[in-house]
């Protein structure tokens, strides 16, 4: 069906080509022609080329900036370990790896990068640009959800591959979940599934929750997730209030909580934006209000140790839940933290590890898959099983392309032992305790071939 | 009860942001005549020299953070800190406030170098071209702090000693749930003075008394043989120095970033026409109406009747002014007035 | 050569040839890949819509990002819920904008000069922020307006095109998907477009309207004491510039049907006024100029990065190497926005007529040399020749 499609379409095109009065500019579009219908060819193949081209495509302005760097340094290492310089990484642990340490299938590995400005429009621009005219191969970045979506849906359509970074919005790998798009890192469902029995236990069942949510697909999912997993404790919801991404001043939205009756404030809200509402909730006394003869609590779903560096103080004690955090003591993580920090003097974000993660991944299905044609690398990556990457053995599952793994519930840590250490684990919450059905998201993956 | 009087001092706190930087934008237009864009990138550049300021005085020391054993890490220390021990964190806490002794010389400078420079040799030109040649050097002077400073916001926090709230309830003798950030309390106040200093500067000293006349009809003062040109130059560096101050004392409410003067630069212009074009009163009080306006249409209760309401308010308002009455809650007849 | 661009039909044959050839011309400039010339295109035509309203009338709305905005929903709308052929969702897109800028421009244009661009200015910050906000169920706010594989399609299925089972399917125009020969033939067909929309632009330019239009700009009080009643033919103006607005939009759509609301923000209108004044405001070509100029800006320079630098300064020595990708260096890459913006001040500054002045002045500039330059030309050959021959005579 598919094929026909094609073949008509392009008959169309010879036909219109040949009649129509731009013939004489036609050559230079016929000359790509040519290669796009060949036998198993496709866009960007990088045929007898020593190198091959990533595409990184992350915030470098905006609310979500911060992460955005850390992404790209991530990113840059994971090409450093590809093509054999320093020393390896995760490419040591990653089970099972097929990675040699060449680049990948024998190529070099080269990357243009990106800046989204955590929009839509700008980022789906800059993917063209590093899809059509830097050849990437491959694009990966993120951190923010709407984003991740709409170039997502922008490499489905260009049949390249894309390897979400970070981007927490169930929709991702739900609603709007795409044949060429991949996600390891976890997401808002599997945020409430881990922190409600801990929520339970540290606060109990009679709450009041208010929830301040980032007014896009991440923070709405975030909130229905909080508000599902909260309510079967027993806790009420009084108010659910949206706020725009970036509006930096939220203390107009903060300050109908005070006399609200709620007892927890629940923040939807990531990076610059949480730093900033956090910092004027608590500046507004929220942690030091009492209501209905409870402690008033805030709570954070969506943890990253960046962001508690922004909040300083103001995070202690708060709780939220995390991909990944550098203070893991596993094999692989060890061997991460040491390679990024030894390269940039700091420890890796869970944004910096879900990209570095995700280009390996990336790379070594196509050293699995003996080729980088999208259908059979995408192939090999379903399903795919591994472990030694940070959070256990993990599986991309095969219907909706999302990583299940272990989860971290975290606390801002009250008594750091260094200036990093400002994340406490208080929960390892394993990887069953998270799952769900894939008919719960819904969505549909679309084609392999496009 | 409480949440309206919270809301209220919260659209102040607001309003006063606002209404300084109406202040100088309407200065400038009523006196001078210009329409400018970049009134919004002083506001920016005043927070920015809260941000060197504070990194100057905050320079630091590097050195090895033995707490972290997997890789080398280092802490910084501000040599201040290392010198004078707690009088020395005791200043880099206080940066924020001293910057200001700094930003007024330098918004002064930057106010005589723009007129000069540039904003002079469009006296004559048309509005259009003035907002044009305005917009341009927004652009410019806000890439230029991006180049230096990166694109993130930098966070200048208050002094730790009002960072946090006040019970202004139990101060009043209200219900102790009115609490309200010390930081936002001290710019309402702050605000307060500089619009008090700026009227009777106009109000009381003879330069005012020439300002005001030349507002009123520059060409009769003229004619009176008065260099009204210089005296202009002046009022332009008071304009910039108005929004640096504003900028500056803004700086802990609102990390600065490169970009924050053209989101403010807006809703300005807005207060300025609501107010009356040329009207320093109609800004002012333009600048707080709009303020607590805004802070009220943020609530519960007019939300669920209005929904979006938060978001557009502010606009409304300029929309519906500008179509029944023109020349503003307070602005003169006459002025653009068709 | 004069009576040659005199004709309009001259003019558009011109015209179309550079469009056209623009994937052969645009290569070595490293610009040539379909979404950058679909930007021009696009961005063009947006720029040549904005220009009968500010070139003509002086006018300057800050708001028509507004209606591009409106354009682009609209179209996305038309995908999800009639077709696929972007034919109709082009239609509607230009036809609700026109609607938006009707009800806009006639409460705007009661107010003329800064009052009125502030006007603009709200309306369109107004349509922004409820996009964003409230108006989530139609626009899906932050995120982006896209369409789903399972979305209704009713005139598709009435015909019996049906796309169930294949993914999210393609625009097409009458059968012929945008993105084939490589996303070429969205650029084409943005391209021929752009033409008729240039065309559409000349004939106002040169019809008795534009002329009246000219007229309003260069004395409104006049016009209006001549008995002329000026206010409808504002509005037309206002609302063809608009509804130029919205077919861009929905050829933004229908070439990448994806819709945000940051494309209604007011940054985004002042994009449409730099590309104007810096091409040339009220002249034909200038605004189209100016679009092309800053797409190029943003999506070449903005990628350019110092390594690239050192290979163009290369051929210098190696420490003036160095100094030139210093000095250059803040203006390119993510400095790019600084380059724009000194480029703009200094148009606005020494030519407000933009670039088309430029090219006017250093034509008769050349022009003057050019009539001089049989005299000059032999001055210099009897200046060489006594040279030569002093030089003989010295040796």
């Amino acid at each position: 069906m598919k094929k026909n499609d094609t073949n008509k379409s392009r008959r169309t095109f010879l036909k219109t080509a040949t009649a129509s009065s731009i013939a004489a500019t036609a050559p230079a579009s016929m000359f790509y022609i040519k290669d796009a219908f060949a036998a198993e060819d496709f866009r960007n193949n990088p045929k007898d080329s020593k190198t091959v081209t990533l595409g990184f495509n992350v915030p470098q302005s905006g609310a979500y900036a911060d992460e955005g760097a850390d992404e790209l340094r991530a990113f840059k290492l994971a090409v450093k370990h590809l093509n054999g310089e320093g020393d390896g990484g995760m490419m040591n642990t990653m089970k099972p790896s097929m990675l040699k340490g060449n680049g990948i299938l024998g190529k070099k590995v080269a990357y243009v990068t990106g800046d989204t400005q955590t929009k839509s429009d700008a980022a789906r621009a800059s993917a063209k640009r590093m899809i059509e005219k830097d050849g990437a191969l491959m694009i990966s970045g993120g951190s923010s959800s709407g984003v991740a979506i709409a170039v997502q849906g922008l490499c489905q359509e260009m049949g390249t591959i894309f390897m979400a970074g970070l981007t927490h919005s169930n929709d991702t790998t739900g609603k709007d979940k795409r044949r060429y798009g991949f996600r390891h890192f976890f997401n808002t469902e599997m945020s409430g599934a881990s922190l409600g029995p801990v929520l339970e236990k540290e606060y109990g069942n009679e709450r009041t929750a208010y929830h301040l949510t980032a007014d896009y697909t991440w923070g709405w999912s975030q909130q229905g997730s909080i508000k599902k997993y909260t309510e079967e404790l027993g806790w009420k919801t009084k108010a659910a209030v949206k706020t725009p991404v970036g509006a930096g001043d939220f203390s107009q939205f903060i300050t109908p909580v005070l006399n609200s009756g709620a007892d927890v404030l629940v923040l939807n809200h990531y990076g610059k934006d949480m730093v900033n509402s956090l910092t004027q909730a608590v500046q507004f006394g929220l942690r030091d209000k009492q209501v209905n003869g409870k402690d008033f609590q805030i709570v954070v779903p969506l943890f990253s140790r960046l962001m508690a560096q922004g909040a300083g103080d103001n995070i202690k004690g708060i709780l939220g839940s995390t991909n990944w955090n550098w203070s893991l003591k596993d094999a692989g993580s060890q061997a991460f933290v040491k390679s990024f920090g030894k390269e940039y003097g700091n420890p890796p974000s869970q944004a910096a590890h879900t990209c570095y993660v995700q280009t390996l991944l990336y790379a070594n299905a196509c050293e699995m898959a003996g080729t980088f044609y999208p259908p059979e690398v995408i192939k090999t990556l379903e399903g795919y099983k591994f472990d030694g990457m940070g959070n256990g053995a993990t599986e991309y599952r095969a219907e909706d392309h999302q990583c299940f793994k272990d989860v971290l519930v975290v606390r801002g840590n009250e008594k750091p032992s260094s200036q990093f250490d400002l994340l406490e684990v208080v929960q390892e919450v394993p990887r069953a305790q998270v799952e769900y059905d894939a008919s719960l998201l819904g969505g549909e993956l679309g084609p392999y071939k496009v | 009860m409480d949440a309206i009087l919270i809301q209220i001092l919260n659209g102040l706190d607001k309003g006063a942001a606002y209404a300084l930087i109406a202040l100088g934008l309407t200065l400038a237009f009523g006196t001078l005549g210009i329409v400018n864009f970049a009134h919004g990138a002083l506001f920016m550049l005043g927070a920015f020299c809260a941000v060197t300021f504070s990194k100057v005085i905050s320079f630091s020391k590097q050195i090895k953070d033995e707490s972290v054993t997997i890789f080398d890490a280092y802490k910084e220390i501000p040599y201040l800190e290392i010198w004078w021990g707690d009088f020395g964190a005791l200043i880099v806490d206080f940066a924020v406030p001293l910057s200001i002794i700094v930003a007024i010389p330098v918004m002064i400078l930057v106010g005589i170098i723009m007129e000069r420079g540039l904003i002079k040799h469009f006296y004559k030109r048309t509005h259009a071209e003035q907002i044009l040649v305005t917009f341009g050097l927004a652009i410019v002077i806000q890439e230029i702090i991006k180049h230096f400073f990166g694109a993130n916001p930098i966070p200048t926090p208050a002094p730790d000693i009002v960072s946090g709230s006040a019970a202004v309830g139990a101060l009043v003798g209200l219900s102790e749930n009115l609490v309200y950030p010390w930081w936002r309390l001290i710019y309402i106040v702050f605000s307060g003075l500089i619009i008090f200093a700026v009227f009777a500067f106009l109000q009381f000293t003879t330069f005012g008394m020439v300002v005001r006349a030349g507002m009123a009809d520059r060409e009769t003062v003229g004619l009176l043989g008065i260099n009204i040109q210089k005296r202009f130059t002046i009022v332009f560096a008071i304009a910039a120095t108005v929004a640096g101050l504003a900028g500056v004392m803004y700086s802990p409410i609102l990390p600065p970033d490169y970009h924050m003067g053209m989101d403010f630069l807006v809703l300005s212009f807005v207060v300025v026409v609501v107010g009356g074009m040329g009207s320093l009163g109609g800004a002012v009080a333009a600048g707080f109406l709009l303020g607590v306006l805004q802070s009220f249409a943020s609530m519960n209760e007019v939300k669920s009747i209005l929904p979006g309401i938060d978001q557009i308010i502010i606009y409304l308002v300029a929309v519906v002014i500008l179509l029944v009455r023109p020349r503003g809650l307070m602005g003169r007849e006459g002025v653009f007035e068709d | 050569m004069k009576n040659l661009f005199k004709s309009n039909m001259s003019i558009m044959l011109v015209f179309s040839a550079i469009v056209l050839t623009a994937p052969i011309w645009l290569t070595p400039l490293g610009a040539n890949y379909p979404d950058l010339l679909q930007k021009f295109a696009i961005f063009g035509l947006f720029a040549v819509g904005y220009n009968i309203l500010f070139g003509l009338t002086g006018y300057l709305s800050f708001g028509h990002a507004a209606f591009l905005g409106v354009g682009s929903y609209t179209a996305v709308w038309s995908l999800k819920l009639l077709s696929m052929n972007v034919f109709l969702g082009i239609i509607l897109g230009t036809i609700m904008s026109g609607i938006f800028a009707l009800a806009i421009g006639y409460l705007s244009l009661r107010r003329s000069g800064i009052y009125f661009s502030i006007l603009t200015l709200a309306f369109a910050q107004m349509a922004y922020s409820l996009a964003y906000s409230v108006l989530t169920p139609i626009t899906n706010g932050e995120t982006g307006l896209q369409i789903a594989a399972n979305d209704p399609r009713y005139l598709d299925s009435l015909v019996g095109i049906s796309q169930q089972g294949q993914g999210i399917p393609s625009t097409n125009f009458f059968g012929v998907l945008l993105k084939s020969w490589d996303g070429y033939f969205g650029f084409y067909f943005a391209a021929v477009i752009l033409i008729l929309g240039f065309y559409l632009s000349l004939r106002v330019f040169r019809s008795p309207f534009g002329l009246k239009l000219r007229a309003i700009k260069s004395n409104q009080t006049r016009m209006t004491y001549t008995g002329f009643n000026t206010r409808p033919y504002l509005l037309s103006a206002f609302v063809i510039s608009g509804m130029y607005a919205g077919l861009a939009g929905s050829l933004m759509v229908a070439i990448d049907p994806l819709a945000g609301a940051e494309r209604m923000q007011w940054t985004a209108s002042g994009e449409v006024v730099l590309m104007t004044i810096l091409g040339g405001v009220g002249t034909l070509i200038g605004p189209m100029l100016g679009a092309v100029v800053i797409k190029y800006f943003e999506n070449i320079f903005s990628a350019l990065n110092n390594s690239e630098l050192h290979q163009v300064f290369n051929f210098l020595p190696s420490f003036l190497e160095e100094t030139m990708v210093f000095i250059v260096s803040p203006f390119v890459g993510s400095g790019w926005h600084l380059t724009l913006g000194a480029l703009f001040m200094l148009v606005v500054i020494f030519l407000p007529g933009g670039m088309m002045e430029g090219v006017t002045k250093i034509n008769s500039f050349l022009k003057r040399k050019f009539g001089k330059t049989d005299a000059e030309e032999s001055d210099v050959s009897i200046q060489q020749e006594v040279q030569a021959k002093a030089q003989q005579g010295g040796e």
